[in-house]
């Protein structure tokens, strides 16, 4: 016989899970490197292994989405709006999917890259879980944000910090025009589909990095009142 | 025994079950936030409610329990048969006491003062005619529940948008919260202190000047504010902690602050809300032991005593449980959100027992948070919640009216 209605007010944050969501995601886009590094060495066992942990932690990211979803119903009212949020968790999420795409194409075609564009590679990848973490990283700041009511210096170093990840997801775009242009002098001797593929894949490494901006982006219309 | 005595047992023993019910589950909404922020163990929160419920009811409650006892109805109209006044305000006890057990059984979200204001309008209406009811204080009363979560949440709003400005966005919040939070205290201080001496304390004897009143009340500011400079003092900051969350400390100050409102609080819904669950008993037995209604009659002092002892009684009782619960689910309210909400709350509640206003604590509390939600401050609040419990007082009205009728009659059957 309890009357906590008063309690009742006072829904779960959705800001903490955001976190814990953003969290699996860059777990999940930072098994790129081991990943590419089986890959490269053509370990195919090395290479389906990872890729498991791969698509068991986009599930797992997948998953919390879903719950997620169902914890921000309509008639909420929090900092921010409702569908903006849920936007935020959409790109979040995307994130996780590409990698898996990325290792899931590989891995399916047993992909053997050219060594001109295995040398460029593993710094590729590199770079674009950076903007990932990057990107985790404005994510943690939400707790903070809704602790200020999004203003002040809290928004000032949110804005530094998507500000290091546009940097970082423009190194990513020169790196892929490098890789793209290292290919082309090398296409005409390789056969025609891999060189199709060759191309997808290193599009959709570099797409982890546009996602990880556009999480940078989507907060950034957060940040705006 | 004659039949005063019976009136005088039976207003006492329904009094004192009101007060426990509040005790017992009331209270707990004040308290819950406290606890929600660790800022309090359940222990120290049963202690501070127990005396500063008790020292509000017997302090600043006197004004509306004389609304209760005698502003909603004309007692000119009952001057006659005053027996008819005893049957309504036991029936008023009565339905007051069986609606908020059903309710909150059932978890809905009723309050005390509507039920006993509406079951005293049902009563009135009914039993006296439409002439017994001072329709204009029952407007002034309608409308101060329409005002007070107003006033609260618009308090609410500017209270956390000033530690917004003055100390969570500035470059070393941990400083900033030193400089200021001791003043919110004094605030604190100083506002109970002085809505409760500005309406009086003639009732235990004390008469003051306006001038004294300002005195003393700043005295007690300066009180407070020292005893929480003390312990911000004595509170440990460890950067490390700030390593997951930026505002570890910060909030830790806060919670002193937070101990503080908590006893705001705890004094206001004594005040109010255990204020109007004794008017009635207050009534029957002035008119009792009297034999006449009267409208000068002052009320003796131990009336707000039964309520003070019932609450502390529910609390110890049954209290303690419910705050626990109540608190494990209020734990988004950090005490940098939780004392703006409990300020504004206990100063809009305070200020409405010293006009002699009966409004909700819970009610007020709830506007207050969503004062705090609008300056973007609470992480997600449930506005179908929200509407449900404003919902409810207006069904709670007519429920407490008619149940309050029926009892009138069942009375008046059995002593008329």
């Amino acid at each position: 016989m309890t009357s906590n209605y008063f309690a009742k007010i006072f829904s779960t944050s959705p800001f903490t899970a955001m976190q814990e969501h953003m969290i699996i995601v860059d777990e999940c886009v930072h098994r790129l490197t081991p990943f590419f590094k089986a890959v490269l060495k053509q370990d195919q066992v090395k290479v389906k292994e990872v890729y498991k942990e791969i698509s068991k932690l986009e599930n797992r990211a997948d998953a919390l989405k879903k719950k997620l979803r169902l914890q921000m119903p309509k008639g909420l009212f929090m900092p921010v709006a409702r569908r903006d949020l849920l936007e935020l968790l959409l790109v979040q999420d995307k994130a996780a999917n590409q990698a898996k795409d990325v290792s899931g194409l590989i891995t399916g075609r047993k992909m053997i890259f050219p060594a001109a564009v295995a040398d460029l590679l593993p710094d590729y990848v590199k770079r674009c879980e950076d903007a990932c973490k990057q990107a985790r990283k404005v994510i943690n700041e939400l707790d903070e944000l809704v602790e200020t009511g999004f203003a002040g210096k809290e928004v000032r170093l949110v804005a530094s910090i998507i500000h290091e990840l546009d940097a970082i997801e423009k190194d990513t775009d020169r790196m892929q025009i490098k890789i793209r242009a290292t290919l082309m002098k090398i296409e005409k001797d390789l056969p025609p589909v891999d060189v199709m593929f060759y191309y997808k894949v290193i599009e959709g490494i570099g797409d982890v990095a546009d996602i990880a901006q556009r999480i940078g982006s989507r907060v950034e219309l957060l940040l705006a009142k | 025994m004659d039949h005063a005595t019976i009136y005088i047992i039976l207003a006492g023993v329904f009094g004192l079950f009101m007060a426990w019910g509040i005790g017992a589950n009331d209270v707990a909404n004040a308290m819950g936030t406290a606890i929600g922020s660790k800022v309090l163990t359940i222990k120290q929160a049963v202690l501070i409610a127990a005396v500063f419920e008790f020292a509000g009811a017997f302090l600043a409650g006197g004004q509306v329990t004389s609304t209760i006892r005698k502003g909603i109805i004309d007692s000119t109209a009952v001057a006659q048969s005053p027996e008819l006044l005893i049957y309504g305000m036991l029936a008023a006890l009565m339905s007051a006491g069986i609606w908020l057990l059903v309710a909150s059984h059932k978890g809905w979200p009723v309050s005390t003062t509507h039920t006993i204001v509406g079951a005293i309008v049902g009563f009135a209406m009914v039993g006296l005619g439409m002439d017994a009811v001072k329709w204009v204080k029952v407007g002034a009363i309608v409308a101060s529940w329409v005002v007070s979560p107003l006033l609260s949440g618009t308090l609410a709003f500017f209270l956390f948008r000033s530690v917004q400005k003055l100390i969570l966005t500035t470059d070393n919040p941990i400083e900033s919260a030193k400089k200021y939070v001791p003043i919110y205290m004094f605030a604190t201080g100083f506002m109970i202190a002085m809505v409760t001496m500005f309406k009086g304390l003639k009732h235990i004897g004390l008469e003051l000047s306006t001038g004294q009143s300002y005195l003393i009340a700043i005295v007690i500011g300066l009180l407070v504010m020292g005893c929480g400079i003390y312990y911000i003092s004595r509170i440990k900051i460890d950067p490390s902690d700030d390593k997951d969350f930026h505002f570890t400390n910060v909030e830790k100050i806060f919670s002193v602050l937070m101990v503080v409102t908590a006893c705001a609080i705890a004094f206001a819904h004594g005040s109010n809300d255990v204020a109007n669950a004794v008017g009635p008993m207050a009534a029957v037995i002035s008119i009792a032991s009297d034999g006449v209604v009267s409208q000068n009659s002052a009320m003796p002092a131990w009336i707000l005593l039964i309520g003070g002892i019932g609450i502390v009684l529910g609390l110890a009782m049954y209290g303690r449980k419910v705050i626990e619960t109540v608190g494990q689910k209020i734990t988004e309210l950090t005490p940098s959100r939780g004392f703006a909400c409990q300020l504004a709350a206990s100063t809009t509640v305070v200020i409405a027992s010293g006009t002699g206003l009966p409004i909700s604590t819970t009610h007020t509390l709830v506007g207050a948070v969503l004062g705090v939600g609008m300056a973007r401050g609470i992480g997600a609040l449930n506005l179908g919640v929200v509407g449900n419990i404003f919902m409810s007082w207006i069904i709670t009205l007519p429920v407490g009216a008619a149940l309050a009728i029926f009892f009138f009659y069942f009375f008046k059957g059995i002593f008329g």
